[in-house]
């Protein structure tokens, strides 16, 4: 295993997604069998559309699919994509990358409030 | 985002590889490293509180830090410099004391890329695959991928 395969954007939405509790509960919902649309959004307190909503956002990132069958469209939770997610790679990747995303705004916040060792004499500070 | 991260695990050994680019100076970007108040404002988990108990990035130094998440659990690190050369190279040891006695090796270069940017890669070297796993899923529990670790609890219900 070189690489996981994943782009970090893929990670990322795969991230985002299960960030957010409602979907959160719909994983676990569907990880105990497929269901369709109302049968998920039966518990919640939130229409219907916006649990639809929910799942479309679960679907772009990859961890859940939607079959037609006859009359149903029932939704399935897409086990290979949740063990990517749990893979210690892809933990060790998101670690570091947000490690280096502050890294990027301390070294941005450096350049703001030191005076430019690394620009010319009085360079006009630039409108952040 | 224009700077990718590239993370590699060769497979069957307990390496680690990384590279990242940045669009600053390597001055700068070895100063976010070398300099105490600098690190703690990066390396820890957002929302939780880093306390550096000391920090000496000098060849023969060493450090110990400790992250604070938001429910109060502390999770000490430590570790000693074993050559640090100034915006060129940092090689380390890395200890999580939640794992006593399990420590990598971790040897940092900072490549000037010329125009203001600056490459980071990194190499750690575990003591054994386990350990290279386990500590990196030892992330989790300490809460770094906000949010997803409340996932398998809620997968177990």
């Amino acid at each position: 295993m070189a690489d996981s395969g994943d782009t970090d954007e893929s990670l990322d939405r795969t991230f985002m997604a299960l960030a957010d509790p409602v979907r959160r509960q719909l994983i676990a919902r569907l990880s105990r069998g497929s269901a369709t649309v109302n049968e998920l959004a039966e518990p919640f307190p939130i229409s219907t559309q916006a649990v639809s909503k929910h799942i479309q956002v679960l679907e772009q990132a990859g961890l859940v699919t939607r079959t037609r069958d006859a009359q149903r469209r029932p939704v399935h939770l897409n086990p290979a994509r949740l063990e990517a997610m749990t893979s210690w790679i892809d933990q060790y990747r998101l670690v570091k990358e947000s490690q280096f995303r502050n890294l990027d705004a301390v070294l941005a916040r450096d350049t703001d409030t030191t005076p430019g060792r690394t620009s010319g004499p009085d360079t006009p500070r630039s409108r952040s | 985002m224009s700077n990718a991260l590239t993370v590699t695990a060769p497979d069957g050994l307990p390496f680690v590889d990384f590279t990242r680019e940045f669009d600053y100076p390597v001055e700068q970007v070895f100063s976010t490293y070398a300099d105490a108040d600098r690190v703690s404002q990066w390396l820890g988990p957002r929302g939780y509180e880093m306390r550096v108990d000391h920090y000496d990035f000098h060849t023969g130094g060493s450090y110990a830090y400790t992250h604070v998440d938001p429910s109060g659990d502390e999770y000490q690190f430590r570790g000693s410099l074993h050559t640090v050369r100034e915006n060129e190279i940092a090689i380390q040891t890395f200890e999580f004391l939640g794992f006593p006695d399990v420590v990598s090796i971790e040897t940092l270069r900072f490549e000037d890329l010329g125009e203001g940017r600056t490459q980071l890669s990194g190499h750690a070297v575990y003591p054994s695959l386990e350990a290279r796993d386990g500590m990196v899923s030892s992330g989790m529990e300490t809460g770094m991928t906000d949010g997803f670790d409340r996932l398998e609890e809620l997968l177990a219900t």
